[in-house]
Order: C-alpha cells, then structure tokens, then sequence
C-alpha cells in the first residue's frame, strides 16, 4: 500500500520517533506558561539534556540512566533561571534568551572529548514478533519506550492539569498570581517546581536527539529543536494533547518531506519545509483575533514576576 | 584599551598599505581569523578546517595569532562578524563557506588591507579577495566507483545540503562513477537545506533507508548519516564526509573524502610572512592533495577496493576526469561530446542533474 512511493506505516512510525524530541520539550514548557512564566530557554536545557544524558549514559553504559541523567541535567539548567526570575524577578524574555546561549556554550565545552563515541542502544520496549504484524506492529508496538513515555506524558500532564487540585493551583498561579498569592499559595515556589519540570522535560527531549535520533555527540546538536517546541505550545494554545498534535504535525511533515524527496516525487520541498511555521501564523492569527489574547488561552500572568511584598 | 587596538591597527593597516602597494613585504606577525558555518566539533567540514587553523599555529608559533568564530549564520550576520573581524585587527581572514561569498566581497571592499580568503566561492570582485577550493567531485567518482559495486537494491542515495554547484558536481560524479560499473543503478537525492543539522541529516538518512537506499553518501557536516547507517547492522554502508569520521570504520563507514585544508592555510600565512602574498584562485584535487581519499575498509571486497583505488589514481595521474563525455543533461539536451572532458567554468556554475538522474532539481 504506498502513495506516491511512499509507505503510510513507515512515515506514521516514523514522525511518531521524529517527534518525540519536540513533543516532550514542548509539554514541559507548556506546564512552565501555564504557572505563567516564559522560558524562552528551552533550546538550551534540551542541549545541556542532550549532553548530560549522552555522558552519563556512555559512562554508565545505560540508556535508562542516561535519560535520567539528561532529566537532571535540564532540570539543573533551568535552576538558573529559576533563580534569576523568581528570586532575582529579572526579565524573564532576556533570561531565557541568555539561557539557551549558556546552554549552547556549556553543552560545547562539556562536550569536547565525546565527539565519536557510540553511546549505548536503545531497545525496543515490547518483543520484536509484535513489530511485525501488518501495518499496527510498526506503529503501535515497534517503538523504543521513550516514544510510549512521551505519549503518557501527554496524558498525564492532560489528566493533571485538568483534574487534580495540583493543576489548578498551578493553573490559578498562571492565570492570577495576586489572587493565588491571597489565597495563601506560595507563588514562586510553585512557578520554581514548574521550571525544574520544564527543565527535566527538555532534557529527556535533547537526550533523545542524542541518544537515539542521532546516536552521537556532536555540538548543537539540538539545532533549533528548542524553538519548535515554543512554537509548538502556542500553536497548541497551552493544551496537552493539541500540543502532541502540533509535535506530530510538526514531526509528521518534516518526516514527509523527507521520504518525497527520496521517492523522488516531483512536489516541491520548499512548500512542506515551510507549512508546520505557516500554520503557526495562521492559527495565531485565527486565534488571536476574535476575543483577544483570552481566546487564545494564554495564561494572563505568562510573563510577568511576582513579588509578595508588591 | 579598546583605542590603542584601534590605533594598533590602524597603523599596522597603514603600514601594509604603504608596503603592500609599492613593493611586497613580510610582516612580522600574522593575524589570522576564520569564519566557520558549524562548530568546530562537527567532526566534519568544519573541523577540518579548524585543523588547517592549528596546523598554520603550531608551524609559525608565536609569528601568528589565530582567532576563530564558530556557527556564524549565512547571511547579514556574517558581514557583521567579518566586519567586526576586520576592525579587530585581522590581517587574513578566512571564511570558510559557500553562502559568506557575497559578505566576504561587501567586507572585503571596506577593508582594502586586509586580506580575504573565500573557500568554494567564484567571487573575487576586489583585489583582495582570493578563492580556496578542493575538487571534491573526484573524490565522489572514486565513491560512486564503491556505491555502484555494492548496492544490492541498484538504490544509492545522496543527501544534499543546498542546490549549489559543489554540491550538484558530487551528485553527478557520483552517480556517473556509479552508473558506470553498474548500469542499473539509480540515485536518490534528499535536499537537507542545511549545513548542519545532524537531527535533520539522520532523518534524511533513514528516509533513504526507508526507501530501500543501501548506500548513502552525505554532503552535510555532521556523522549523523554513518549513525544512522550503522542502524541498519551492516546492510547499508556510507562514507566520511569532509573528515575521515574513523569512528565509524570498518563499517558502515567504508571510504571517505578528508578536505585537506593545512598545507594551504599554512602556505598562504607563510606567503603573508615573507611578502610574496597574492590574490589567487586555487581549486586542487587529488593530484594537489587537497582531497584525500580515506582508507577504504575491509567491508567492502578486493576488487571493489581495487577498482576505486585505480580510479583515484587515475584521477591523480590525469589520465581520467570524472566528467568525461558523452554526457547529456537530464532534460536530454548535449553537454560533453564523446570524449571531451568538462571545462572548470561548468563545474564552478553547474545547475543541472546529468541525465539518468531522475529527481527534480529544487528551483
């Protein structure tokens, strides 16, 4: 069954591992805008992620605590910021900016003596017979278990943030710092918990790139995943599972273009290259004018600090 | 602090205009700046360069001052690096892409007394602006040479980085090489549209594999296509690209093009030491050893090594050009007349796939 010489399993397996990167960065950074703060960091704590994972993984010889580590080493990243916005109230649009050029630096000095070295494999979660029944075996069961943590994930940040009194303090920190404050909720240090678990989200992302997609250290390795991923939260506006659309989407189509171009269909490339950042404006276009900014669903605080004294 | 560099400058400017205008002189020390598109662990293209950069420090010592700048965007940035380059007292300066030749010649004409050098380019609109090339594409015949021998699908692929003329000269001579000792074969292109962007290079990668590709030459910067190729256990083979990438021998890394670009940095430098510097436009191969052909391993059989290795020599000798006719372009129109071999002005502006080719150029 192929269209266009192309395979639908194969392309649908393949966004799914394509995406995971950019699904896990963005459904962190999506928790982060809901408590209201914008870390435009991402970029960098997935590299630092990519890194750390990568390192600890050779040393340990483990893919598993390699992800660990990427986790740990984002979520270290992101202290940082946590600690110049929530404590220092800096601005938090030039700390996140000053984030990722950190992290791109930190990442290429920790990496230097990695270049070349083959990190551990990571395997496939469920037994190879099951991988290959007919068009389900590739896509529901021939994965690596990131990809199946990635989409529990989404579920679990959905379930969380919609149900559970923890996601609607973190909500109501978002969308009114002042009246979570007056209700006795502690501002910056919910806002700091959500930051670590952006950081740990973009870490396992980058650790992904260099563990699994690339198998590899190189420097910049992440090149631009992060901004993706803050593309994504909006397009996705702030909600889990339209945010694993969006990774898909955005995933799916890079995949495709792609597998056109090795098909050698005659469609041009540049046009699908640039469709995932078309839809962006155009769906925030569509969404920001009608109603404004709530129609959006952005998170009223998104931006700006807290001070309790204020 | 910040005056006196400008005065220092200045006046060392100063000093080459006056002796650089009437007679050649040497200088005492050497300034020397590269630009390069990726950083300098991509263990590829630019780090190749960044070896000539410590090649030309470690034979001239002290007479030199090396100074560098990593993942410099293609464009408007690019001007603003060179420019700052320029004023920080560089007296050459590298740029070490295709895409700086536009900022390297609008720099260049700012700053007379300093001297530009543009690797891959073909613009040399001031004085002081020379270019820097290596024929990769006969590097590419001798692994079109090994691509056409060993693929068992009759599928090889190539993953391009922009539609540029180096690019479209490995593309051809790869294929050509390939198509030459296996008549059935057909190449696949995938356009990265980047330099370097190894997530991006292994989707490219497994997208050929996917495609049924079992050989997969790369004309980006990083490893990630051998990484990825390795995933296939041995059923799909590549080569090092720019650098010899040994970390992926014998398999699937099984040749490879190493840029080879010290003797010249470490000459031109020298040139600019003793005097005798000049503009030039220098585009060597094998036979200059400005590309190297990288061990070919033991995965791939005696008498493909063999004939890959004549191949190389015979480029080395001149008695083959990879492009030799007849060749017709891929809308079968007449480029090489039987026997004629391809004029470098060809090669320096090629836009066209050679016929057989069956993928559509991006316009």
């Amino acid at each position: 069954m192929d269209f266009g010489g192309i395979n639908p399993v194969i392309l649908i397996a393949g966004l799914m591992a394509t995406s995971v990167p950019i699904l896990l960065a963005a459904l962190g950074e999506a928790v982060v805008e809901r408590s209201g703060v914008l870390n435009l960091g991402v970029e960098g704590m997935m590299i630092v992620g990519a890194l750390g994972g990568f390192v600890v993984a050779v040393h340990t010889g483990s893919p598993f605590a390699g992800f660990l580590g990427g986790a740990v080493a984002g979520a270290a990243l992101s202290l940082i910021f946590a600690a110049l916005t929530q404590v220092f109230l800096a601005n938090q649009v030039a700390t996140g900016l000053a984030l990722t050029l950190f992290g791109l630096g930190l990442s290429s000095l920790g990496g230097q003596g990695y270049n070349g070295i083959k990190p551990p494999h990571t395997v496939g979660l469920l037994p190879d017979a099951l991988a290959k029944i007919p068009v389900a075996g590739p896509i529901l069961f021939g994965h690596d278990w990131v990809v199946y943590f990635s989409i529990l994930m989404t579920a679990a940040t959905w379930y969380v943030l919609k149900f559970t009194r923890v996601g609607l303090i973190i909500r109501a920190v978002g969308e009114n710092h002042d009246a979570a404050h007056a209700l006795g909720y502690k501002v910056n240090r919910i806002r700091l918990l959500c930051i670590m678990f952006g950081g740990a989200m973009a870490g396992i992302g980058g650790a992904y790139i260099s563990l699994v997609r690339v198998p590899q250290w190189v420097d910049g390795i992440t090149a631009g995943a992060g901004w993706i991923a803050l593309a994504i939260v909006v397009f996705a506006s702030w909600r889990p599972w339209r945010v694993l659309a969006g990774a898909w989407l955005f995933g799916g189509i890079s995949v495709l273009q792609l597998n056109l171009q090795a098909a050698g269909s005659a469609i041009p490339v540049e046009y699908l290259s640039m469709a995932p950042y078309l839809l962006t404006i155009v769906v925030l276009v569509i969404m920001s004018s009608g109603r404004g900014k709530a129609s959006m669903g952005a998170p009223a605080s998104l931006g700006q600090n807290f001070h309790a004294a204020r | 602090m910040k005056r006196r560099h400008l005065l220092a400058s200045a006046s060392l400017a100063l000093g080459l205009a006056l002796g650089g205008s009437a007679f050649a002189q040497g200088m005492d020390k050497v300034k020397a700046c590269f630009v390069y598109v990726g950083p300098i662990g991509d263990g590829g293209w630019t780090y190749q360069h960044h070896q000539g950069a410590l090649a030309v420090q470690e034979k001239y010592g002290d007479k030199v001052e090396i100074q560098y700048q990593e993942s410099v965007p293609e464009g408007a940035d690019a001007e603003r690096v060179l420019t700052q380059m320029a004023l920080g007292g560089c007296n050459i300066i590298f740029t070490t892409s295709f895409g700086y030749m536009d900022a390297t010649n609008a720099v260049a004409a700012k700053f007379p007394d300093v001297k530009f050098e543009h690797a891959t380019g073909f613009k040399r609109d001031h004085a002081n602006v020379s270019t820097y090339n290596a024929r990769f594409y006969e590097g590419r015949a001798v692994q079109g040479t090994i691509a056409g021998m060993m693929t068992k699908s009759n599928k090889i692929g190539y993953i391009g980085s922009f539609p540029i003329p180096e690019v479209m000269n490995g593309i051809n001579a790869y294929y050509l090489a390939a198509k030459k000792v296996n008549p059935d074969v057909q190449v696949s292109v995938v356009w990265a549209f980047t330099w370097f962007d190894p997530a991006k290079e292994a989707d490219a990668a497994k997208a050929l594999i996917d495609q049924g590709v079992d050989v997969i030459a790369a004309h980006t910067d990083s490893t990630a296509p051998l990484a990825e190729a390795a995933k296939a256990g041995g059923a799909v083979i590549g080569f090092g690209q720019a650098s010899d990438m040994e970390a992926y021998k014998p398999s699937p890394r099984v040749s490879s093009i190493i840029d080879n670009w010290a003797p010249y940095y470490v000459e031109r430098i020298g040139a600019l030491l003793d005097g005798t510097y000049e503009q030039k436009d220098v585009w060597a191969g094998i036979a200059g050893g400005e590309v190297l052909i990288g061990e070919i391993t033991e995965a791939v059989p005696a008498e493909v090594k063999a004939a890959a290795e004549k191949v190389r020599d015979d480029i080395a000798a001149g008695t083959l050009h990879p492009f030799t006719g007849p060749i017709k372009k891929q809308d079968g129109s007449d480029w090489l007349a039987e026997g004629a071999t391809a004029p470098d002005g060809d090669l320096l502006g090629m836009d066209f796939f050679v016929e057989g080719i069956t993928a559509e150029l991006p316009k």
